[in-house]
């Protein structure tokens, strides 16, 4: 029954998203589109938070890690090949592979949770101020200059195999759109495989999955470079979105927003931190257009009052809200049917006697 | 005892800082046995049976099962060799239903569908019809412990080992399990860590006593309850 449940909800979800794909260039000015094509990157990114997070239990402090490593990767790729088509695969691969690499030493190190909250952090700070330090010409990959802080200009999406037929800001919007709908189901079918349904009993309990027999620590290792894999399909987005890429991806102020997104939009569902990630975005581009209030003061207070009052999240609370009215109205019905019947058995005093 | 040695532990010893919570057990079990390993509070049972998972590495000696050297193995290592482990503390899956728990142990080992019969079967098998939808984490000690045995049985192992099955159980419950322990004895060797008496006077054949670690006895339930030593050790230990 769940199931079926789940299966509606995300259903809606998609067909949503289909109808926004196709309906937004009409709707919106292009400055919005352009927007979109980056609310739609951290979309993503959140997304492949919530599965590493929400299914697998594994809190990362750093998902922008693999976001920026795949924006990087992306960039550099493209700059130097002179094409876009094959640096999303690259990207794609840098990403995951880094995760899987980091995963090794956490998941077959035994590394306790909150170490593993720790040392992601560490190593996108370290990213962050490693380069920062790469203004000078001497830092170059291939025709890449690094740039320091200024970053890198991304080269926008091409057609595949035709490098000099730039796609424009509506296209790009409608890959991301696409790529936000695939990543999504991606997402839904890999929960309901048999690796989803061992990903959730390791975060119910680890010892349990183990002495069933299930390698928790490759089972983790897995899912977390298939989340980085995602956060770096997100990051080749960014890129595209912003038009370049600075060593800012990697501060503190976006890694602890991915967590944010993920806590405000609901744990242990896909769809919720894709909506905490757009909410949070419009609530924050919302306020920084005036000046009365700062933006990590708003921040703040979202986070304090959702720990607090909504902890599960705005989709399991909805969701709760939901069951728990749907459960009240079929008792009122049952109820009003048995008066009812009581009534109409009346004439009979015995058989009213009964009930 | 005759018939092939299925495990075998060779000067096992855990210490805990400066408990030794097993000392030296030189342990042996032949195929098709139930075992029962008895013995006080903190005699090291647990700990014994922790060295045989993989859930503790032992700090000297080894642990063999059949051919494979089990001691300081990884858990789902050991599991891989065919053997079903309920712990002490019941390890299940509190927000998954009942029926979810258990299809995953059947999974591990067969194909989607085999898996599916497997759950149905072992569902039916242990009365788990009721409470097959219900989320295991809000069901009673004694369904989870159930529950809990299912996975094990679900799994098809040749070597079970069970450490407290009983606890938390009615006393229709435990009957119900003596009953189910002897029936999987059927088809595999077992090995059961207990406290009560008079449930492992339902299933015992062959009894270790353990005692500050070691072992004390190894007899027959009959001869076991009669022993001076165990008497003062175990029993003494009971009545306070
Ligand atoms: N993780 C641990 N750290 C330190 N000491 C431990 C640990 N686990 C067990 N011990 C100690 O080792 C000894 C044996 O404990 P164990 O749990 O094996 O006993 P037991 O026979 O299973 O007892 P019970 O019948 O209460 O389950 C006890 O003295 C206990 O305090
Ligand atoms: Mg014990």
């Amino acid at each position: 029954m769940i199931r079926s449940r789940e299966v509606r909800w995300s259903l809606v979800a998609g067909a949503i998203g289909i109808i926004f794909l196709f309906a937004a260039p009409q709707v919106f000015e292009l400055f919005a589109i352009i927007n979109l094509t980056t609310v739609l990157a951290l979309a993503i990114l959140a997304l492949s938070l919530g599965l590493v997070w929400g299914y697998g239990g594994i809190l990362c402090f750093g998902q922008t890690t693999f976001f920026g490593l795949g924006a990087y990767a992306y960039t550099i790729a493209a700059i130097n090949i002179g094409e876009t088509t094959g640096p999303i695969f690259i990207a794609i691969f840098v990403a995951a592979a880094f995760a899987a690499i980091l995963g090794y030493f956490i998941f077959y190190g035994r590394v306790s949770d909150v170490y593993l909250a720790v040392i992601t952090l560490t190593v996108t700070l370290i990213f962050y101020s490693l380069l920062r330090r790469t203004s000078g010409p001497e830092y170059k990959i291939g025709n890449a200059l690094l740039g320091g802080f200024n970053g890198v200009t991304s080269p926008p999406l091409n057609v595949p195999g035709d490098p000099s037929n730039i796609l424009f800001p509506e296209h790009v919007f409608y890959v991301a759109m696409a790529a936000l709908i695939l990543a999504y189901f991606f997402c839904v079918w890999l929960t309901r495989t048999h690796f989803g349904r061992v990903m959730v009993a390791i975060r119910e309990n680890e010892l349990r999955a183990e002495l069933l027999g299930y390698d928790i620590r490759l089972y983790k290792l897995a899912l977390f470079a298939i989340g980085g894999g995602i956060a770096g399909m997100a990051g080749v987005l960014f890129a595209n979105g912003i038009g370049r890429v600075t060593p800012d991806i990697f501060n503190l102020y976006n890694t602890a927003l991915t967590i944010i997104w993920v806590i405000v939009g609901g744990r242990g569902t896909l769809i919720g931190p894709i909506l905490g990630a757009i909410a949070l975005f419009y609530l924050i581009s919302g306020l920084g257009t005036q000046a009365t209030v700062n933006n990590n003061l708003v921040l703040g207070i979202v986070l304090i009052v959702f720990v607090l009052l909504v902890p599960r999240g705005i989709v399991p609370g909805v969701i709760g809200i939901w069951d728990r009215t749907q459960a009240r109205s079929k008792l009122l019905r049952k109820e009003k049917r048995l008066r009812r019947r009581r009534t109409t058995r009346q004439p009979e005093p015995e058989a009213a006697n009964d009930g | 005892m005759t018939g092939e040695i299925v495990l075998e532990t060779r000067n096992l010893s855990r210490h805990f800082g400066g408990v030794v919570a097993v000392d030296r057990v030189n342990f042996t079990l032949w195929d098709n046995e139930l075992r029962c390993l008895i013995g006080p509070n903190g005699a090291g049972k647990s700990t014994f049976f922790k060295c045989l998972t993989g859930q503790l590495s032992p700090s000297e000696g080894d642990v063999v099962i059949r051919d494979f050297h089990a001691g300081g193995r990884q858990p789902h290592e050991v599991s891989r060799l065919g053997v079903g482990i309920k712990t002490q503390v019941p390890n299940v899956f509190d927000g998954l239903s009942a029926e979810e728990n258990i299809w995953l142990a059947a999974r591990r080992w067969q194909s989607a569908k085999r898996a599916k019969v497997v759950t149905d079967q072992t569902i039916e098998r242990l009365m788990l019809g009721d409470i097959r939808k219900d989320h295991v984490g809000v069901l009673a000690h004694g369904q989870r412990q159930w529950v809990e045995l299912g996975m094990v049985v679900a799994a098809e192992p040749w070597l079970v080992l069970l450490d407290e099955p009983t606890a938390g159980m009615t006393q229709e419950e435990v009957v119900r399990t003596a009953e189910l322990i002897r029936e999987i004895n059927e088809t595999a060797t077992i090995i059961v860590v207990e406290h009560d008496m008079q449930f492992i006077r339902m299933i015992a054949n062959r009894v270790t006593v353990f005692h500050e670690g070691k072992i004390l006895i190894e007899d027959s339930m009959d001869k076991v309850s009669q022993d001076k030593r165990v008497r003062e050790v175990y029993l003494g230990h009971r009545q306070k």
